[in-house]
């Protein structure tokens, strides 16, 4: 027997608000439209722990994977004014290319532990402290164990710890390992756009989305930082992806 | 048991003017007790009845001795010399110091060294010293009085061979034991040292017997150190011994509440902290905390000190408890009116900085500031990271930069300005879609010789997949004294 659509919308309303996580986390918004929207809670969860890693281990990958971290900082510490931790064991980021993605030296205090092992009781120690706005950490390798407590850890803190995951030549992909990360994304550096004149566009990346806690998992090729670390979405794929979205809704409808 | 050096400094005033004595009453007598060079070379010794020295020299400075002010000069100089040379230094009456140089000698360049600055120093204070090292307080002091030279420095395990010779009063033996001594034909310390213990004793008196046991070494003697009561220290003593980190734990909790107390009457606040807990054995277990702001906010050293906690062996138990501020720095109220107004509040780093601090050790923690040079690898150097460093020029600069630029090879390039068409690199061939450049850095010809000439053309390239390279080709393609042309990668874009 067809159910009249008055007396369905209250009860599938009310469905959906139990079905849906409650939002009382802050969530850190990318400001780009076709990225926040597909994020559950319209943007980065705060007290979280994220992966990111190269989509391959070329070293220009990895330094848009770097690069696309600091923007997500850099955002944070415009915000709060508070400084970015950056916990690396080998230490060989060019602060002035930091600092044109939005970090600048006055933001940013590095931490060189001597192992991995110090590195995440020092991201312990940090985020238990509560100083910083965001934590960005480089590692190779993370346990399972070691996952699951930062992510205990970052829940109550209330601040981002941001994860690289380095990737040798021999490794597998750091993602296909299990973690508790709440999202996992894989950035590669791609062509910029051709100009008319001679000379280097704005740097593209190709930004996918591997896992998601409560979301579905895409890929996209934003434009990368500006200088106060946002991201941008192409000009003509911003202008496709708007009709694409259109289309599947209806077909939804 | 732990060897001890101690170094003993016999004092006495110099002057370059009239001969000068001091004359005490000792016993219903006035006789002299000290004497200048001068006046010693005139004849006049210690001992000496006053009227006899009046009676050989008419125009001698004759001073009453003022030993009150003489303990107070030598407890200031103890003082300097915990401030200055050792933590545990203290007098040694009545005209000498002990320094207890375990462990910092090398902080003054080795014992040796370490000795001759002491000398030079008491020679500009005008004072007249004799030093001597040695394991034992009490082989130290004798050496420094009774050895032949001003300076005397016993090796390890020397000590007893070093101090045999010395008479026996350089023992520190009260003046019956000497003349009962000197009644039995005994002299030197030599003599002492084979006759067994039980005749000595009832001879001499067990005082004799100790001051020989403590001057080689079979029994303890500790230095006593000369307080420091600038520094605020705070201590609590325990009903019963404990053991357990959480009750340690609770200590330092009640030590830093009361340190802060003491703190913040004097309007400071503390940059090193050091909690020593004494064992019920006579061990003391020792550990220090150092912050990068002046702070007295007792759950913040609280924290710092339960890092540490850890490396506290409590053995038997712990049943003193002591925290000093060695290092302190003024610290006064902070101004809230930029707050109050509604400025957004910037965060202190110093708390983040001090909790890592604690767990990686200091020279770890930074941050990077700009340095003023063109080349790349000398433009950012590591500083405090309480720093607040300004900004770098705004040229195009890659995420990582590698230590050492790595050679291309396979480079076609037309000179003299134009980017690669392609390169090789790391065992692939990448084909360069686009470029811009070049960016022309010279050599800093006022560091080297080489780099007068020296010129970099930087380029920053792009490749079919879209990764962003900076390489640079060495020379300006003109003049072949500007480099040999030859092509490196020098960082990476993101």
């Amino acid at each position: 027997m067809p159910v009249a659509k008055e007396k369905t919308q209250p009860i599938l309303a009310e469905l959906r608000s139990l079905a849906s996580p409650l939002v009382t986390h802050r969530s850190l918004p990318f400001g780009i439209e076709p990225l926040d929207r597909r994020l559950s809670g319209a943007g980065l969860r705060a007290g979280a722990l994220h992966e990111i890693s190269a989509r391959s281990c070329s070293l220009a990958d990895d330094a848009a994977a770097t690069l696309f971290t600091a923007g997500i900082a850099a955002r944070e510490a415009h915000v709060t004014g508070a400084p970015v931790l950056w916990v690396s064991c080998r230490n060989d980021l060019y602060a002035p290319g930091i600092e044109q993605a939005g970090l600048a030296a006055n933001q940013v205090i590095h931490v060189e532990p001597r192992d991995e092992k110090m590195l995440l009781a020092v991201i312990e120690d940090a985020v238990r402290d509560g100083t910083p706005c965001a934590v960005i950490a480089e590692a190779r390798k993370m346990p399972m164990v070691a996952s699951r407590r930062l992510q205990l850890v970052t829940a109550e803190a209330d601040l981002p710890v941001l994860m690289i995951r380095h990737r040798r030549k021999s490794d597998r992909d750091p993602l296909e390992e299990t973690s508790t990360a709440w999202t996992r994304w894989r950035i590669a550096s791609a062509p910029s756009e051709r100009l008319a004149v001679a000379g280097v566009g704005r740097p593209r990346w190709s930004v996918e989305l591997a896992r998601q806690r409560g979301g579905e998992p895409f890929s996209l090729i934003l434009e990368g930082c500006d200088e106060t670390g946002r991201l941008a979405v192409l000009a003509e794929l911003g202008h496709r992806a708007a009709e694409t979205v259109g289309t599947v809704r209806q077909a939804a409808a | 048991m732990q060897p001890t050096e101690g170094a003993g400094a016999v004092a006495i005033a110099s002057t370059e003017h009239a001969p000068l004595a001091l004359v005490s009453k000792v016993g219903r007598r006035e006789e002299i007790v000290g004497a200048c060079p001068a006046a010693t070379e005139l004849g006049i010794h210690i001992g000496m009845a006053a009227t006899h020295a009046r009676a050989l020299v008419s125009d001698l400075d004759f001073r009453p001795a003022n030993p009150d002010a003489d303990a107070r000069l030598l407890d200031r100089l103890a003082l300097l010399a915990v401030r200055r040379w050792s933590p545990i230094a203290a007098v040694a009456p009545a005209d000498g110091l002990w320094l207890d140089l375990t462990g910092c000698d090398h902080l003054h360049g080795g014992e040796k060294r370490f000795c001759e600055r002491l000398l030079a120093f008491c020679r500009r204070a005008g004072f007249t010293a004799r030093v001597a090292i040695a394991d034992t307080p009490g082989a130290a002091h004798a050496l420094a009085r009774f050895s032949p030279g001003d300076l005397t420095i016993v090796a390890p395990g020397g000590g007893v061979r070093a101090i045999s010779p010395l008479p026996i009063a350089a023992l520190r033996l009260e003046n019956s034991a000497l003349a009962a001594a000197r009644k039995f034909g005994v002299e030197t310390i030599a003599d002492l040292l084979p006759v067994a213990r039980g005749p000595l004793a009832r001879r001499l008196g067990l005082a004799a017997i100790n001051r020989l046991d403590q001057a080689i070494g079979s029994i303890a003697e500790p230095i006593t150190p000369r307080e420091d009561l600038e520094i605020p220290a705070v201590e609590r003593r325990l009903l019963e011994p404990i053991g357990t980190a959480e009750a340690i734990a609770q200590v330092m909790a009640d030590l830093l509440t009361d340190m802060a107390e003491v703190l913040q009457a004097r309007g400071l606040g503390a940059r090193l902290l050091r909690l020593s807990a004494l064992r019920i054995d006579g061990g003391e277990e020792v550990i220090a905390v150092g912050t990068s702001r002046p702070t007295r906010e007792a759950s913040h050293l609280l924290w710092l000190l339960k890092l540490k906690i850890e490396r506290i062996d409590p053995g038997m138990g712990l049943e003193q408890f002591r925290l000093t501020a060695p290092h302190t720095e003024p610290l006064d109220a902070v101004e809230l009116g930029k707050i109050l107004a509604g400025d957004v509040q910037v965060r202190d780093p110093a708390r983040l900085v001090d909790v890592v601090a604690g767990r990686v050790g200091p020279e770890a923690v930074f941050r990077m500031a700009p340095v003023a040079s063109h080349v790349p690898e000398r433009a950012a150097e590591r500083v405090s990271p309480i720093a607040v460093p300004e900004r770098w020029p705004k040229w195009q600069r890659p995420v990582r930069l590698f230590a050492r630029p790595e050679p291309l090879g396979g480079v076609l390039a037309l000179l003299p300005d134009q980017p690669p068409r392609r390169f090789e690199w790391r065992g692939s061939a990448y084909k360069v879609v686009a470029a811009d450049g070049p960016e022309r850095i010279h050599g800093e010809w006022w560091r080297r010789d080489k780099e007068v000439w020296a010129v970099r053309d930087y380029f920053r390239v792009e490749d079919e997949q879209g990764g962003r390279y900076w390489v640079f080709r060495r020379g300006d393609g003109i003049d072949n004294s500007t480099g040999d042309l030859s092509w490196w990668i020098h960082g990476v874009f993101a």
